[in-house]
C-alpha cells in the first residue's frame, strides 16, 4: 500500500483526526483595533447579492469584505517593514510544499489563565524541548493560551495602555528562527504579545518572524486537542497576487487516542 | 387637553392603512411646502408692486407680474371665522373628524384657510407653514403664545413628529450626540430610547455614556453590517416610531492624498449606511403611519452643511454627505405614500476629535441634540444648526457656483 493510500486509511478509519483550529468569519468576530487616525483592519461583513429571489431565483450568493487580516489567518513575510524584500513572501508566491508540515504546540494555557501578559520565553521553550525533544527544522510552533475561548471585549482586552494578551519576548522568537520553524501560530489576534509594541525591536514576533522569512498564524482555536508532537498543520492561504496575508481554514491531523 | 401615553396594543385589532391628506399641488404652490420644510413662514410678495398674496399663484394678482418671490411675512392675522368640520369624502379626514378650520386675515394682507389649534373667532392668532402627512405645506392658526402642550392637539400630531409617547432608535449611540440627544429627547416626553451600539463586541468607546439609563436599552447594531441591521429590525422594528441616524465615519482629508481604504469607510457608514438603515427598519415604520398616538413618524439623519458645497480640507467626508444627502432625498420620494417624514439635520464643524485643531465656531453636541429634537417638535424636514450650517444654506439657496468659488478660492 502507498503512503497516500495508508493516510487515507488511517483519516477512513479511527488512527487520524482532523482538528479544525479556526474560528467562523462574522461581522462580529475581535479583529486589531489601531488608534483612529491609522487605517484600519475591515471588519468581516457579507452582503446578499441574491437569495433565490427576484435577484437571483435559484441561487444565494454574498459580496464579501474582509481584510487580508480579519479572523483567522496567515501572515506573509512581506505583511512587516523587515520582511518586505523576502524572496517569495507574498502568499501568492509561497511555494506549496511550504503551507503543510510538522507541528509542535508549546502549552502556556496555565500562565495566560494567571496573567494576561504571560510571556513566552526561551526558559519555557527550552524546559518543552528537554520533555518533547529539540523542535525540528520546518516545524509550526503554535503557542497554546487558551485564549481562544474568550470573546469580543475580552479577547482584544483592552485597557486605556493598549490591549494585554500573551505573546513571546524577542529571545523567545530569536531561540525559534535558531531552530528554523517554519512559523509561528497563538490563538490571540496577533502574534505578538498584547503589549508588544514595548519590547525591543517593537513586536518582536512580527519583526524577526517576517525578516527571517517565517510565517504567522493567528487567532486559532482548539490548539487544547492538538499533541505536544506529532500533529501535521495544513495552513494554505489564499493565492492573492501580492497578498500580505490571508483567512483560511487551518486543519490539522493528529493521532487518535 | 394632554396626551395620554398610549396603552399597549390590541393585537387582535388591525393596524390601520396608512391615508394621506390631498396632496396634489400647483407648482407655485409647492413653495409653501418648501418653506415649511425649514419652519418658515413666507408667502409670495410680487417683485413689481409689492402686493403679498394667497394662495401661491403663477403671477401676482394685482399687476399680472410673473416677478414674485417667497419671502419671510409677519405670520400674525385675526381669526376671521371657523367651522368644525363633522363630515368628509376623504379618507385621511373622515378617520380624524371632527376636524377644525377657519379663515384668518393675515396683518400682511391676504385671508388664508387655516388648521385651528386652540384658537376661536375673533382672536389674534399666529401663524405656522406646517407640513402635513402628504408633504405639503399648510396654515396653522395657533395661539400667540406658545404652550407646552399644544403639539399635543390632534390637528398637530396628525401633521407632526413630535418626540412625546414615541419610541426612539438612535442608530450609534457612541457618537457624542447621542447622550445630550437622549437627554433632549426623554425631556420631550420620549417613552423609550433604543440606543444602537456599533461593535458592542469591543466596548466602543462612548457606549459608557449611555449604558444604565432609565428607559433606554442598548442594542447592538452598525450600520455596515446589513444582517446584524436585520436582527435588529426582526426585534424592535415594530417599535421603532422615530428614527434617529447619528452613525457618521469622518476622516480629514480631500480627494488627493486621501486613501480610498479610509474615503470607503466614509461611504460605507454616511451614505451606503443610511441605505441599508432605512432598508432595515424603514418598511416596517411605512406601515405604522396611521398607528395611533405613537404611530411612527420620522426618520432622521445628520448631515454636514458640506454635504451642499464641499470643503476641500474634508473632500472625501463631503463627497459621502452629498452622497448621503441624495440619499435622503430618494428617501423623502420612497416613504411620501406613507407619510413618513425624512429630516435632514445639517450641520456646521461639530466640536469632536475630527475637528479638534479647527479653530470655533464648533457646533456642540448639545446644540446638535437640541436642533434635532426641535426639528422633531416642529414637524421640519430640513434643519440647520449652528451659523455655520445656517450661513452655508442660505448663501447655497443663492449661488451655488458663487459659494463653491467662495470656498475653494476659485480654484486655479
Amino acid at each position: 500500500m502507498s503512503i497516500l493510500e495508508q493516510l487515507s486509511m488511517a483519516l477512513a478509519g479511527d488512527e487520524l483526526e482532523v482538528v479544525d483550529l479556526t474560528h467562523a468569519l462574522d461581522p462580529d468576530f475581535p479583529v486589531m483595533v489601531l488608534p483612529p487616525e491609522f487605517g484600519q483592519c475591515a471588519r468581516f461583513r457579507m452582503e446578499e447579492v441574491s437569495a433565490y429571489d427576484h435577484r437571483g431565483p435559484a441561487w444565494k450568493w454574498h459580496n464579501l469584505t474582509l481584510n487580508e487580516h480579519t479572523g483567522t489567518h496567515f501572515d506573509a513575510p512581506i505583511h512587516w517593514v523587515s520582511g518586505r524584500d523576502w524572496p517569495n513572501g507574498a502568499v501568492d508566491e509561497i511555494p506549496a510544499e511550504h503551507l503543510i508540515g510538522p507541528v509542535c504546540v508549546i502549552d502556556c494555557s496555565a500562565g495566560a489563565t494567571l496573567d494576561d501578559d504571560f510571556e513566552l520565553t526561551p526558559a519555557i521553550i527550552e524546559a518543552w524541548e528537554r520533555a518533547h525533544g529539540e523542535i525540528p527544522a520546518g516545524a509550526w510552533v503554535l503557542m497554546r493560551t487558551d485564549w481562544s475561548r474568550r470573546k469580543g471585549a475580552e479577547y482584544l482586552n483592552m485597557a486605556e495602555d493598549g490591549p494585554h494578551s500573551p505573546g513571546p519576548t524577542p529571545d523567545a522568537i530569536r531561540l525559534l528562527l535558531s531552530r528554523d520553524i517554519r512559523g509561528f501560530g497563538t490563538e490571540c489576534v496577533g502574534t505578538d504579545a498584547g503589549q508588544g509594541a514595548h519590547y525591543d525591536p517593537p513586536y518582536p514576533a512580527h519583526f524577526l518572524l517576517h525578516g527571517a522569512g517565517k510565517y504567522g498564524l493567528q487567532c486559532l482555536c482548539n490548539l487544547d486537542r492538538l499533541p505536544p508532537t506529532g500533529a501535521v498543520l495544513i495552513a494554505p492561504p489564499l493565492k492573492i497576487r501580492g497578498g500580505t496575508g490571508s483567512p483560511l481554514r487551518v486543519l490539522a491531523l493528529v493521532p487518535k487516542g | 387637553m394632554t396626551l395620554d401615553r398610549p396603552k399597549k396594543k390590541n393585537p387582535q385589532i388591525r393596524t390601520r392603512v396608512p391615508t394621506l391628506p390631498p396632496g396634489a399641488r400647483s407648482r407655485a404652490a409647492l413653495g409653501m411646502a418648501v418653506m415649511a420644510a425649514q419652519g418658515k413662514f413666507a408667502l409670495q410678495h410680487c417683485d413689481e408692486c409689492g402686493a403679498v398674496q394667497y394662495p401661491p399663484r403663477e403671477a401676482c394678482a394685482a399687476c399680472l407680474s410673473s416677478a414674485l418671490s417667497w419671502k419671510g411675512t409677519e405670520p400674525y392675522g385675526k381669526l376671521l371665522a371657523e367651522t368644525r368640520i363633522q363630515a368628509s369624502p376623504d379618507p385621511y379626514f373622515r378617520e380624524r373628524l371632527p376636524w377644525r378650520m377657519g379663515s384668518v386675515r393675515l396683518e400682511a394682507g391676504p385671508v388664508v384657510l387655516a388648521h385651528l389649534v386652540g384658537v376661536g373667532r375673533g382672536d389674534r392668532v399666529k401663524m405656522e407653514l406646517r407640513l402635513d402627512r402628504a408633504g405639503q405645506g399648510v396654515m396653522v392658526a395657533r395661539p400667540v403664545e406658545r404652550s407646552e402642550d399644544m403639539e399635543d392637539d390632534p390637528v398637530l400630531r396628525a401633521m407632526g413628529t413630535h418626540p412625546k409617547h414615541r419610541r426612539i432608535l438612535i442608530s450609534d449611540a457612541t457618537q457624542p450626540v447621542a447622550r445630550p440627544l437622549i437627554d433632549a429627547l426623554m425631556a420631550a416626553g420620549a417613552d423609550h430610547v433604543f440606543a444602537g451600539i456599533p461593535e458592542m463586541w469591543r466596548r466602543p468607546p462612548g457606549m459608557a455614556a449611555v449604558e444604565g439609563l432609565e428607559n433606554v436599552s442598548l442594542v447592538p447594531l452598525d450600520v455596515t453590517d446589513q444582517q446584524g441591521l436585520k436582527d435588529a429590525a426582526s426585534e424592535i422594528g415594530g417599535k421603532v416610531d422615530i428614527l434617529i441616524n447619528t452613525a457618521r465615519h469622518i476622516r480629514p482629508g480631500g480627494v488627493m492624498g486621501h486613501d480610498t481604504t479610509a474615503a470607503r469607510d466614509e461611504m460605507e457608514v454616511n451614505a451606503l449606511g443610511l441605505m441599508r438603515l432605512a432598508q432595515a427598519f424603514g418598511p416596517a415604520m411605512a406601515g405604522r403611519t396611521a398607528d395611533g398616538v405613537n404611530a411612527s413618524a420620522a426618520l432622521i439623519t445628520i448631515l454636514s452643511a458640506h454635504a451642499l458645497s464641499p470643503d476641500p480640507a474634508f473632500g472625501a467626508f463631503n463627497a459621502s454627505q452629498a452622497a448621503a444627502r441624495s440619499v435622503v432625498q430618494t428617501l423623502r420620494a420612497e416613504f411620501a405614500g406613507a407619510g413618513l417624514r425624512v429630516m435632514a439635520v445639517y450641520t456646521g464643524p461639530t466640536d469632536d476629535e475630527w475637528h479638534q485643531p479647527l479653530p470655533p465656531p464648533k457646533v456642540a453636541p448639545k446644540a446638535l441634540a437640541r436642533a434635532i429634537v426641535e426639528g422633531l417638535q416642529l414637524g421640519h424636514e430640513e434643519v440647520f444648526c449652528g451659523d455655520v450650517a445656517r450661513d452655508l444654506a442660505e448663501r447655497w439657496q443663492q449661488n451655488p457656483a458663487l459659494l463653491e468659488r467662495e470656498i475653494t478660492g476659485g480654484g486655479a
